[in-house]
């Protein structure tokens, strides 16, 4: 009796473009992030001084503190919209894997509000008086950061489903775990600029990266089974 | 689900209720005895240390508060696997028990090493890994206890600050590894050292009975907090009506 | 499709305890629901309803107690689906800045190939004519409708449907009905929470009280 169901790399797919049909049809929310990305590196300069030598020591610190916050605050609404009717519930009921159906939405969610993110940070790199040499790995590193910051952060948007809202609770739960991320990205950023090998830092990236690739769905898929509850 | 139906028995609220209150006794009576001789020991008997002085003797509260703080996470992570994966109540119970006492020691730890810290570094804090990392941790306490309070139904609670529970015992090891990374590409503060084959047995052993003094304490204190967790959880309350009135009568 | 094949109950809910919170909603209920039956769960509000089609869906976990597929003990949500059911809540499962059509083929392509025509004739048939501006736009109604045709397309063997006539005016209710006696005679298993069932099939029609 079970229906032949399609097999997942399709609905993988499938729930990737209704994210980018519905991100589209909302594209003003699209570059919410990126203007607070930019918003909050220009506070530095602001609050401390333009002195070119202070702003590129703290250029990489600034970058990544920045991306950080974007991504997290980018991620708060991430469920609740497909939560609140009930399309969630519908996709753990559809018989397929609930771990590829949330991968599928935040890998999306990444494409849309991480690219974007690593696209603009030439301009606040230059801002900040980052030497040229260093822009690609600050890109590489906030591409591979942003991607287990939105993976990690939406560990958090789902556990946060049916909580009293509060808009701090994301951040005061992901923070803290976050922290790897940001001290592997802002150190290898910080390397690249005075010209030491990166290497290091763009590896601990990249295996945070895997790690939370294979460990999130699963944590995602229960967390958002929890919240049926 | 049928064959557990043994396991939910032993982990039924009556029973679990009455063996944490025989329990708690058994482990607070050790560790009051083995704290006040473990703190007698460094703190009065104890030589100076030829380098720090008397500072070193805050270890003896240090190390003991460091350990519970990590061993807390753990037992909050191990136990909230076993009630996610099991559908356990009393490991839910025990989570949320343990929590706060896990978060109290690692403040603990943090304060007793920013009072060593004053005449080591000349400053309340310092940049040093392993502070680093106990401050992470409570903030991961203080991040787990957040989730746990903001919903309003106990089983949700449970079942979702579990998840985080996991997660964040999965980061344990990184966020140390990485805080120490960090901390070794910086110009690294003193090190706090505990322990080791340097130190004189006058020094080693009541720290040793510090440690295991402490880690009583610890579950003495898990042992009480559990019964008010059961306490709160239960729907059920006939059989705790029951024991009132008998003990009542027994008076 | 094939469920009048199937001999036996396809559903059991043996001895299921519940609660929400402090109050103890679902005690000790039992049933078993075969193939061609109309099973109507009916009770004052609050006396769990909806929470009883979310424990035979799988949404929630009987504290004790068993929900059983063929025999098959209930383990993850995903099993429900091992004999096709489809599952129409409170909530309409659609995504206000989709249109109708896309809502209903997004949710049917989770598990099978559906093209366009397809969900546009459904919806026709429901009586939704504006299937391509966004479902914002729509009357509760009109929603209800959409989630009906949602249901239609699964093809699933079992329906559980939530409160199926709120906000339908009488042509809506009417249709439902047809709907739903139309699956029943072709051996499909319906359960439905209601306060009213005027014009279900009283042969295959079956009633639990909830208190």
């Amino acid at each position: 009796m079970r229906i032949a169901l399609r097999p997942w790399p399709h609905v993988f797919v499938m729930v990737y473009q209704r994210e980018c049909r519905l991100a589209l049809r909302r594209w003003s929310q699209l570059a919410q992030p990126v203007v607070f990305f930019i918003m909050v590196t220009t506070l530095f300069p602001l609050a401390l001084s333009p002195e070119p030598s202070l702003l590129r020591s703290i250029a990489p610190g600034v970058v990544w503190v920045a991306a950080l916050l974007a991504s997290l605050l980018a991620l708060e609404t991430l469920f609740r919209a497909d939560w609140d009717n009930g399309t969630l519930e519908q996709w753990a009921l559809s018989g397929q894997p609930l771990a590829i159906l949330l991968l599928g939405k935040v890998s999306a969610h990444w494409c849309l509000t991480g690219v974007p993110l690593v696209l603009s940070a030439p301009v606040v790199a230059y801002a900040l008086g980052m030497p040229w040499t260093a822009l690609g790995v600050l890109m590489g590193s906030l591409a591979l950061g942003t991607a287990a910051l939105s993976l990690l952060g939406a560990v958090g948007a789902a556990l946060s489903l049916g909580t009293r809202r509060g808009s701090v609770l994301l951040s005061l739960m992901m923070l803290p775990l976050a922290m790897p991320v940001l001290i592997f990205g802002a150190r290898a950023t910080d390397l690249a600029m005075s010209q030491d090998a990166p290497d290091a830092g763009l590896w601990l990236l990249a295996a945070l990266l895997i790690a939370a690739l294979s460990l999130v769905p699963v944590a995602l898929a229960a967390a958002v089974r929890i919240s049926f509850e | 689900m049928a064959n557990f139906t043994w396991f939910y028995r032993l982990a039924s609220p009556p029973t679990s209720y009455a063996a944490a209150g025989r329990l708690w006794l058994w482990f607070a009576v050790p560790a009051v005895l083995l704290i006040a001789v473990g703190l007698y020991g460094g703190l009065v008997s104890a030589p100076a240390d030829y380098q720090q002085g008397d500072a070193f003797r805050i270890i003896y509260v240090h190390a003991p508060s460091a350990w519970l703080s990590l061993l807390g996470y753990s037992v909050l992570g191990v136990s909230a696997g076993i009630g996610l994966i099991w559908r356990m109540k009393l490991a839910h119970a025990l989570a949320a028990a343990v929590a706060p006492i896990g978060a109290s020691f690692t403040f603990l730890c943090l304060v007793t090493g920013s009072l060593w810290g004053r005449p080591m570094w000349g400053a309340y804090w310092a940049w040093d890994a392993r502070l680093t990392s106990e401050l992470i941790l409570l903030f991961m306490y203080l991040g787990y206890l957040a989730l746990r309070s903001s919903f309003d139904d106990v089983s949700r609670a449970d079942r979702a600050s579990a998840v985080l529970a996991l997660v964040g015992l999965v980061n344990v090891p990184i966020i140390h590894f990485s805080v120490n990374w960090w901390n070794s590409l910086h110009q690294g503060s003193t090190v706090l050292r505990v322990g080791g084959p340097a130190m004189p047995a006058s020094m080693l052993v009541p720290l040793l009975e510090s440690f295991l003094g402490f880690t009583l304490l610890f579950a003495a204190l898990s042992c009480v907090r559990l019964r008010a967790e059961i306490l709160m959880r239960e729907r059920r309350p006939t059989w705790l009506q029951d024991g009132l009135t008998v003990s009542a009568s027994h008076e | 499709m094939t469920s009048a094949q199937i001999t036996g109950p396809i559903l059991s809910v043996r001895d299921v305890h519940l609660w929400r919170g402090a109050s103890h909603v679902l005690r000790g209920l039992s049933f078993e629901a075969s193939a061609g039956e109309v099973w109507v769960l009916e009770g004052a509000n609050g006396s769990g309803k909806t929470s009883l089609l979310r424990v035979i869906a799988g949404l929630l976990w009987p504290e004790e107690g068993s929900v059983q597929w063929h025999g098959d003990a209930l383990r993850a949500p995903e099993d429900a689906t091992a004999v096709s059911v489809s599952y129409l809540a409170h909530d309409a499962a659609l995504h206000d800045d989709l249109t109708p059509l896309e809502n209903v083929r997004d949710a049917t392509q989770l598990q099978r190939v559906c093209a366009t025509e397809e969900a546009q004739t459904i919806l026709e048939r429901v009586g939704v004519q504006i299937a391509d501006r966004a479902t914002r736009t729509l009357s509760a109604g009109q929603r209800r409708r959409v989630a009906l045709a949602r249901v239609l397309l699964s093809h699933a063997s079992v329906w559980l449907l939530d409160e199926p006539w709120t906000h339908l005016d009488a042509a809506g209710v009417k249709l439902f009905q047809e709907l739903i006696t139309d699956k029943v005679n072709k051996g499909g298993l319906v359960i439905l929470s209601a306060h009213h069932e005027v014009g279900l099939p009283s042969r295959s029609l079956r009633r639990l009280a909830l208190s």
